[in-house]
């Protein structure tokens, strides 16, 4: 188990290296100097190179390479160009939003998917089944701003129970908070659930095939205790192949939804970043979303190793 | 009063007719066997003693369990009555266990779901029940995964399973079948000690008449869902009342008419072979360890010989199988075929690929499902430079096919359309089509039925004889190689222990692993030849 988690942290740290170089390339390719930009289409050269220097758009490509990745170890991420704070602050400000958001439409996505997928499962081919089979194809097939657009107007316009849009911050009150979020949440969360239901009823389904189902039934198990005890956690691996995907996806692919509810998240900051070509910006956040993912791979890694024992012992 | 007694049981699933009126009876204490071929209905009487069969099924008749009728009985009883009254052990030990339980955690859980104990005791029991099956304790912890373990091992916690809580009917379906012949013969000593020690019933379901013929107290031979005779098991092997009984019996031992092998120069040779798999590292930074799958093999197969390599799973002989083919490179030593390298500077030798074929024991999976029989039987034409085209194409396809039995039209036919056998017929037919003068055969008998294997055996003689043909027989089945060979290797942890003629190995065994072999493996009785005529009807 141990060697396999030093496995692991080992392509951890080569996926972040690589992660880091791809980034800073791709970023210095793009076209568009930020010092020229900030200062606008009359500047002056002179006052053009005075920011660059500032900047430390002047120095050597590896200088920069190496003071960008040394500054984000310490958690300096550097100065945005657009307006002048620290880019640490700026993510850290918009975290708090997105990262609350993220989680709270994963953890509802799997409270909707496993019930749904196993209900379905055990099930198969019945009436039930059909209905989550159904929902699922809707759930995959419709965009959540639309669902979004719906939420609010079903429970903001017409019920009045929670607000269009905006976000109060988590200092006033949490529950505060959590209620801002929650109609981004559902609208992020029905599409992912549906995903994850029709992946977790074709896993099962596979596992309720297996020959040690049928085993755990001749030892006088009933179909629902051999489905709890012998079918859910080995129909887990692609379920949680898929989850950590999500979560990656849901931590920056919520733009839409957070344009839907004005909500200060990093996929709007991200956006209005490379519209500004407020580069120093872009390449931190990417990283840090990048890092998430990856760590989150990680941590999928894990708990394959603590579903399956002989991924433990596997090479 | 019989424990168990199945009363004209009759079985369809989604209306078609599966069992048509079965009845036999099983007494404490007693073995009876269910033999016959695939789909006869066996697995499926037991599945319905059970109470275990799949969506769809509609029964008719009774089984009876101590005096309850177990088709009526509700679900509920039923789980009450599996795994506590009747225990059932499976043919796949390999996939019949849950990968991510430890074996004590599913023995004890046979013990635990019935509540027939506080789990303390629960736990005890499942450590005697795993010593009596021959896993003590402190070899084999119960907190091991069934990975860990050998096929054998697993089928031995799957036996435990079943046995925890002393049932009183033990149904075993195919218990041995995945099973190398020295681990069958140690699990078939575990399951009759079983019957003898706690006075069970046994259900033996069996597709191969030797294992049951010196265990089972009553033989029932079945086919397309009836049981066309039974008995007790030596008067039925005696009297052989059924023709089908006979053909059975007959198949089971069948010898192919080889003729003389014509063999003269060496066509195959294998010199000094070695062949080394890596290893996980123990270390980070350690060189990788090496497990020696093959250890300097020497042997020559002359032009026309029909050689068998036999060894159970593990011994090395689909290493050696695949250095042969030139599928992979071997650390040490030479093969040539012919004279010539069949790995030459890092590639598989074209020229010699050209010269031999393999046919494997699967005859769908090697199959692709979506072709039809005249591409999948060219296959082998990418390894000729100027491959015949046209009607020459169309005339090798035919011939081919011709000569393995089948007909040129199947050419245009899909593999799904065809039997287990036919499949391995088109197998053979795209081995024959370049004309190689070498085919292995990987154990390409083993998943046959016995009439059909007959069969085909009879087919690989008859080519043999008509081209010449040299083969390699790969098979972890004695008598199989047995009735095709002129020639037989064993093979035991990586080097041939003994290479000598097929009789005088059969005849006079001499390395005490080829003896083992030969004891472990079941026997049918003699036929009397008297009895040679069938019998006339009663």
């Amino acid at each position: 188990m141990l060697g396999y988690i030093v496995k692991r942290l080992v392509s951890l740290a080569i996926s972040l290296i690589v992660a880091s170089v791809v980034i800073f390339v791709v970023i210095e390719v793009a076209p568009g100097d930020p010092a020229s930009f900030m200062l606008g289409l009359n500047a002056q050269p002179d006052t053009v190179a005075a920011l660059r220097a500032e900047l430390g758009l002047d120095q050597s490509k590896v200088e920069r390479y190496l003071s960008w990745v040394g500054g984000m170890l310490t958690g300096d991420f550097g100065m945005s160009y657009t307006y002048r704070t620290p880019v640490a602050q700026m993510i850290a400000d918009r975290m708090w939003v997105s990262l609350p958001l993220a989680l709270y439409a994963l953890t509802l996505s799997t409270f909707i998917a496993f019930p749904a997928g196993i209900f379905a499962a055990a099930r198969r081919g019945g009436p039930g089944d059909l209905t989550v089979t159904g929902a699922t194809q809707l759930g995959v097939a419709v965009p959540n701003f639309w669902f979004a657009m719906m939420l609010v107007l079903i429970f903001a316009i017409n019920l009045r129970w929670f607000s269009a849009g905006g976000f109060p911050g988590w200092d006033d009150s949490f529950w505060g908070g959590i209620k801002a979020l929650t109609l981004p949440a559902i609208a992020l969360a029905l599409p992912q659930a549906a995903i994850l239901t029709r992946v977790m009823r074709s896993s099962l389904l596979d596992i309720l095939g297996e020959d040690f189902m049928r085993t755990a039934r001749a030892k006088g198990l009933t179909a629902r205790q051999a489905l709890w005890r012998h079918g859910l956690r080995n129909a887990l691996i692609p379920v949680l192949t898929i989850i950590g995907l999500q979560f990656a996806f849901l931590l920056a692919g919520a733009i839409i939804i957070e344009q839907v509810f004005f909500l200060p998240g990093l996929g709007r900051l991200i956006f209005q970043a490379i519209t500004q070509r407020d580069l120093i910006v872009v390449e931190s956040v990417v990283m840090l979303l990048v890092f998430a993912v990856i760590m989150v791979n990680f941590l999928v890694d894990l708990a394959y190793a603590a579903v399956d024992p002989r991924l433990r012992t596997r090479t | 009063m019989s424990l168990l007694s199945i009363e004209n049981l009759s079985l369809s699933i989604h209306d078609s007719p599966i069992l048509h009126g079965i009845s036999l009876r099983i007494g404490e204490g007693e073995i009876t066997a269910l033999t016959g071929e695939s789909g006869s209905g066996k697995s499926m009487t037991a599945f319905a003693t059970m109470g275990l069969l799949p969506k769809g099924a509609t029964t008719s008749g009774a089984i009876r369990f101590d005096g309850t009728n177990l088709l009526t009985l509700p679900e509920p009883q039923l789980c009450d009555l599996r795994g506590r009254e009747i225990g059932m052990v499976f043919q796949e030990p390999m996939t019949a266990l849950n990968p991510v339980q430890t074996i004590g955690a599913q023995v004890m859980e046979t013990i635990l779901v019935h509540k027939a104990m506080k789990p303390e005791r629960a736990e005890e029991r499942t450590r005697e029940v795993l010593d009596r099956v021959g896993l003590p304790p402190d070899r084999f912890a119960l907190s091991r995964y069934p990975h860990e373990l050998s096929g054998g091992q697993r089928q031995r916690v799957v036996i435990a399973m079943a046995i925890a809580l002393r049932p009183r009917l033990l149904i075993a379906d195919e218990p041995t079948t995945a099973l190398d012949v020295t681990t069958q013969a140690q699990i078939i000593e575990l399951l009759k000690g079983l019957v003898r020690e706690q006075n069970m019933a046994l259900m033996m379901i069996t597709h191969d008449l030797a294992v049951v013929s010196d265990m089972a107290d009553t033989l029932n031979v079945m086919r397309h869902g009836e049981i066309v005779e039974s008995g007790p098991t030596a008067d039925v092997l005696r009297e052989m009342r059924h023709p089908y009984t006979r053909q059975l019996f007959e198949a089971s031992r069948h010898q192919a008419d080889l003729g003389d092998a014509k063999a003269d120069a060496p066509l195959l040779s294998v010199q000094n072979v070695s062949r080394d798999y890596p290893l996980p590292r123990k270390t980070l930074f350690g060189p990788r360890p090496t497990f020696r799958a093959v250890n300097h093999v020497s042997f020559d197969i002359r032009r026309g010989e029909r050689v068998g390599l036999v060894g159970e799973s593990g011994c090395g002989k689909s290493t050696l199988t695949r250095a042969i083919l030139g599928l992979e490179p071997t650390q040490l030593g030479q093969i040539t075929l012919d004279g010539d390298p069949v790995w030459q500077g890092g590639h598989p030798n074209l020229t010699v690929r050209r010269k031999m074929q393999v046919v494997f024991q699967d005859p769908y999976g090697s199959f692709n499902p979506r072709h039809r029989v005249a591409r999948l039987i060219t296959e082998p034409f990418h390894l000729l430079q100027d491959p015949p085209k046209g009607s020459a194409r169309g005339n090798a396809i035919a011939e081919a096919l011709t000569a393995v039995g089948l007909k040129p039209e199947d050419a245009d036919r899909h593999i799904h359309a065809f039997s287990g056998g036919q499949r391995q017929r088109i197998a053979i037919a795209r081995a024959l089509i370049i004309k190689p003068e070498l085919i292995v055969f990987d154990e390409a008998v083993s998943a046959l039925d016995v009439r059909v294997r007959a069969q085909i055996l009879d087919l690989m003689a008859d080519l043999s004889r008509a081209y010449g043909l040299t083969y390699l027989f790969i098979s972890h089945d004695l008598s199989v190689v047995r009735s095709i060979t002129d020639r037989v290797m064993v093979m035991r942890a990586g080097e041939i222990v003994e290479d000598r003629p097929t009789e005088a190995i059969f005849d006079a065994p001499r390395h005490p692993y080829t003896r083992a072999l030969m004891e472990a493996a079941p026997k049918l009785p003699e036929l009397p030849e008297a009895q040679d005529a069938p019998h006339p009807a009663l």
